[in-house]
């Protein structure tokens, strides 16, 4: 194997962690946050996929310049973040904060069955796709070898945005720190005159917006098909635990890891490729259970 | 006791008149007392304030145990690959537990959730051994030596099945009076105590853990048998999730609440197959957002009549 | 214990004398139809649907089946197998189906068929591809109307070696299930015999359903094999196109999409020229021969008014199923001197039956195996169409390119001739509007 194949495998690997890593942020913060594992993540994901090229191909049918897509998919993500996720949470999710976890995670799995049903309904079943944005941002040329600018640029552009905006977001604006200091503790910020009930929808929608992120994203490279909010949720289920729940640099790298270590097994290892996200969450739970990036006590978020 | 008692028998009864009259229903029921009994092994973990999203890992390490040994011709006899498939979970949920009884919450769920998707995969990748995504075919073993047919042997297995269950629930009900059953309510509660007391809640959770292994494990064993086919999917996460949501839906406040849960699920899932083919994941979400808000303690809840001693933690 | 068995015997007697020999005419012909409404292979399972609702409503229009209205039931294969034998089990034993059209996976064609032996039900296969059903097993109330993956795989090599006779090396891109499986085990063994030298650079079974496959084109960018060959359908192939197409793949090597024909329209101008698609089968609405018919033009009209697109396999396969039942009731339906057939006079008059599909003739074998013809061509653009359609065709007819009775499609496949490639029953059409 030459060595430029390496590279090769790395630069698909870090187009495909970056697409987890936007879907597996937003599940890492709203448990760093809320305390919740939302199963509903996955139907984010999906919606925000199907909304997004849905919107493309009704901008490319009104005869409206490419270039408009990409406004149009951040929309769409915002749309479908303020949307389901708003009404999930201010709906459901804030009637049972004081329940058991494992209630705030079944009524989650219920709002995930929900909305695959109602994605059925309204965009069917029939593959859906949206290219216009993939094809033009043209190819890249690497080692003789053509990659999308969409992937291989600014996907991974896009996670680095998210990544430090997020960062930014909760260190130096006041809300963000408002956040964290709900997170760390409910009562003392409360008493401190912030407006929890805020804070949890809040991150909750931001936390969608950033699932329905990565669908609108990935409208553009992939088809839409019934079943793909349950695969991708699994996998950033997978990214956040190997990170630890609610650490968001942690996803990053944790995804990276993921997408890293399937690329190199198509290579080396083609019919292991499903089995590495697994199996790293597993060995790195069993050897560290708080995840790659956490201490027992330590601030989340 | 009593009041469950009385409700468990009229449960029984029910159930062991019903196929009489529809026989369509023989299997259907089956396959609903099997994922009871998964549900079952669910609530005795939730009993611990423990949640598994990976449960489907042992129900369908049984299946396909007996799927292997039938189709070898090893024991083809479903008296026989009944204790064997269980016995095959018992095992792996000893060596499982060692590992995941360390976690607590939502690690506890995740890891659980982690080693039955590695097992899904590779019982979708190995596609030479296990036949992948399409699964493998259960050939029909003899009951008791003896060759049924159909009817008849779906009627046997029901049966004996209703026979495995009563078992089971009386046994899971004893284990929970028990002193450790009584203990795994102390690591819902307070773990910390627990130590105090001298008592080790990772050997406490250990036991519960193996219980609920065995009773997937057995319901897996079955299934396999009466639908004569098994499949990667009875190991997805999905499936996993569907024995929570069942406990749930049943209520965990006695241990026919998982039957009655299992029972509902079939019933709305069958109904809703005909009426709504299309959304009937979604009439489940409903029924089950609809029981949390407005019946937390479940069917059991409302049928008996009781309030669920504790909601909140 | 003795109440038991005394109540199974009367049950097993009561479900005995419901299935006896000739009898009155039922009110309805109740047609149980096993389909995917959900998951991935919704995306044939839907269209099947679609195209068994229309094609039920034509038939009761003009006075049903030996004057019986066919009422159709429909399953989900999509909800797994478990679920899907005991639904399947339930529409026959409680809604009565006499006629069970099962179904489209091959994973769920094994498990029905033992069920339908069990329930003594015909079961019609109205898309089961995998050849191994009636090769490994013997089935008296399963009948398959359409071709099996040996015929389909068989028409596609040929035709690759028709087209494109030197390449020198191959890559395969397949869903990881048995299908990908299968059809490339079979490809492989033709492979071997009617090519030896050929080297096959790389075999890739990407998860079913994958969103992603960067990596895999990467690898064959890098390898540039001759032919890439991938049996893959539905949003797997969708996907894969369009990450192909956009990395400049589909010009650099000759692709052979043997389902490609259920995405051209879906796939607009992604596809270019000169890609090798078939059908599995012969359907196709702009079928050479047959595109022009009075019931072609009805049925795409009808379809298309009805789902706002092109008729794709799935409907095809469907009005096989549906056309074969009808022809096979009459048939027992006459020999049973006007009565109404039992099961097993149905079962058996599929037995060599022929009927007129849209586009050809089905034969049903002694060994319940539908032997059909295999369309193929080549990629063309034209300005009639916003998608790509078929040009260079090649129609093979079935009996040349299905494996004969009492052989195993694999064993068949090894020994195949290349003079089959040239052989004088193969007919060739090039588009024409």
């Amino acid at each position: 194997m030459p060595p430029e194949m390496l590279l090769l495998a790395a630069l698909d690997g870090l187009a495909y962690g970056s697409l987890i890593f936007l879907v597996a942020v937003g599940l890492s913060l709203i448990f760093g946050v809320l305390g919740i594992v939302n199963v509903a993540h996955g139907s984010f994901y999906a919606i925000g996929a199907y909304v997004a090229a849905a919107s493309v191909l009704a901008l490319g049918a009104a005869g409206l310049p490419t270039w408009l897509a990409f406004p149009a998919l951040l929309a769409s993500a915002a749309l479908v973040g303020i949307l389901l996720g708003g009404l999930t949470e201010a709906l459901l999710l804030r009637r049972i904060y004081g329940k058991e976890e494992v209630l705030q995670l079944i009524v989650t799995f219920a709002v995930f069955m929900i909305l695959e049903d109602a994605q059925k309904v309204v965009f069917g079943v029939q593959p859906y796709f949206a290219n216009a944005p993939m094809n033009w941002l043209g190819t890249v040329e690497v080692f003789g070898i053509f990659y999308t600018g969409y992937q291989l640029i600014l996907m991974p552009l896009v996670a680095l945005a998210v990544l430090l905006g997020l960062r930014f977001f909760l260190r130096r604006t006041s809300f963000g720190r408002a956040i964290v200091a709900v997170t760390q503790d409910r009562e003392a910020a409360t008493a401190m005159g912030i407006d929890a009930t805020r804070v949890y929808l809040i991150t909750f929608i931001i936390g969608a917006s950033l699932a329905a992120l990565g669908g609108a994203l990935a409208s553009a490279t992939t088809s839409l098909t019934p079943g793909i909010g349950a695969g991708t949720l699994v996998l950033s289920f997978a990214v956040a635990a190997t990170a630890g729940l609610g650490r968001i640099e942690g996803a990053a790298v944790a995804a990276l890891l993921i997408g890293l270590g399937r690329s190199a097994a198509v290579y080396f290892a083609p019919e292991f490729d499903v089995l590495i996200p697994y199996l790293i969450m597993m060995v790195v739970l069993l050897i560290r259970p708080q995840g790659l990036f956490s201490t027992v006590q330590t601030r989340k978020v | 006791m009593a009041r469950q008692l009385v409700f468990g028998l009229a449960l029984t009864a029910a159930l062991a008149v019903f196929p009489l009259f529809s026989p369509w229903s023989t299997v259907i029921l089956t396959v609903a007392l099997c994922e009871g009994l998964a549900a079952l092994g669910i609530m005795v973990l939730l009993r611990a304030g423990q949640v598994s999203f990976g449960h489907g890992l042992f129900f369908s390490f049984s299946a396909y145990a007996v799927a292997f040994l039938a189709a070898a011709r090893f024991g083809h006899e479903a008296l026989v690959l009944i204790p064997l498939g269980m016995a095959a979970s018992g095992l792996l949920a000893a060596l499982v537990g060692l590992f995941v009884v360390r976690y607590r919450a939502i690690f506890f769920g995740m890891l659980n959730l982690a080693i039955s998707m590695v097992f899904f995969s590779l019982l979708e990748k190995l596609f030479p051994i296990t036949g992948g995504a399409d699964g493998k075919r259960v050939p029909r073993p003899t009951f008791a030596g003896i060759e049924f047919g159909r009817e008849q042997f779906e009627l046997a297995t029901f049966y004996l099945t209703l026979l495995l269950c009563i078992v089971a629930a009386l046994f899971v009900a004893r284990y929970l009076l028990s002193p450790g059953g009584k203990a795994l309510e102390a690591i819902k509660s307070n773990e910390t105590r627990l130590e105090y007391l001298g008592v080790s809640p990772r050997k406490v959770l250990y036991g519960a853990y193996l219980l609920s292994g065995l009773l997937a494990g057995l319901g897996g064993a079955i299934i396999a048998l009466v639908s004569g086919h098994v499949t990667p999917e009875l190991a997805y996460w999905v499936r996993s999730g569907e024995f929570v949501f069942i406990a749930i839906l049943g209520g965990i406040g006695g241990v026919a609440g998982p039957f009655l849960g299992a029972l509902m699920f079939q019933i709305i899932r069958g109904y809703a197959a005909v009426h709504a083919p299309e959304t009937w994941h979604a009439v489940l979400g409903i029924m089950l957002l609809v029981i949390i808000f407005f019946a937390p303690a479940g069917l059991y809840g409302i049928v008996a009549g009781r309030k669920r001693e504790e909601g909140g933690r | 214990m003795k109440t038991m068995k005394l109540a199974t015997a009367a049950l097993a007697g009561a479900l005995l004398a419901g299935s006896a020999l000739a009898q009155d005419k039922p009110k309805e012909l109740v047609v149980g139809i096993a389909t995917f409404l959900s998951g991935p292979a919704s995306v044939f399972g839907v269209p099947g649907r679609n195209a068994a609702d229309l094609l039920i409503e034509e038939i009761n229009a003009k006075g049903g089946v030996l004057g019986v209205p066919l009422k159709p039931v429909y399953v989900d294969e999509g909800a797994g197998t478990n679920q899907l034998l005991s639904e399947y089990r339930r529409v026959v034993q409680e809604q009565g189906a006499q006629v069970m059209l099962g179904a489209i996976s091959s994973g769920s064609c094994n498990a029905l068929a033992p069920v339908a032996e069990d329930l003594k039900v015909v079961n019609v296969m109205w898309d089961c591809g995998t050849q191994t059903i009636f090769e490994d097993g013997k089935w008296k109330y399963s009948v398959r109307t359409q071709a099996h993956a040996g015929a389909e795989m068989m028409a596609t090599l040929l035709y690759l070696m028709k087209v494109k006779p030197d390449f020198k090396s191959v890559a395969v891109v397949n869903q990881d299930y048995a299908w990908g499986r299968e059809s490339w085990a079979l490809l492989q063994a033709g492979l071997k015999a009617l090519k030896p030298d050929v080297k096959v650079v790389a075999e890739l079974f990407p998860k079913f359903g994958a969103p992603d496959f960067s990596t895999e084109i990467t690898r064959l960018s890098a390898l540039r094999p001759d032919v890439v060959i991938s049996t893959s359908w539905g949003g797997d192939l969708d996907t894969f196109v369009q990450q192909a197409a956009a990395r400049g793949l589909l010009k650099q090597s000759t692709f052979v999409l043997p389902l490609a024909e259920s995405s051209l329209e879906r796939l607009g101008n992604v596809l270019p020229e000169g890609v090798i698609v078939g059908s599995r089968g012969d359907h196709y609405w702009l079928h050479p021969k047959h595109k022009n018919t009075p019931d072609m033009q009805a049925f795409v009209k009808k379809y298309k008014d009805k789902t706002g697109v092109y008729p794709i396999y799935p409907t095809f396969h469907m009005q096989q199923a549906l056309t074969g039942l009808q022809k096979a009731y009459e048939k027992a339906g006459a020999a049973a001197g006007g009565k109404w057939p039992s099961r097993e006079q149905v079962i058996a008059a599929f037995e060599g039956l022929e009927f007129k599909s849209l586009t050809g003739t089905i034969t049903i074998r002694q060994d319940h195996q539908g032997l059909e013809d295999q369309l193929l061509g080549t990629t063309r653009r034209v300005p009639d169409y916003p998608f790509a359609v078929y040009d260079k065709m090649a129609l093979y007819p079935g009996k040349l390119v299905t494996t004969p009775i009492g052989e195993k499609s694999l064993d068949w496949f090894a020994k195949v001739k290349p003079d089959l490639v040239t052989d004088k029953s193969i007919e060739t059409f090039d588009y024409a509007k």
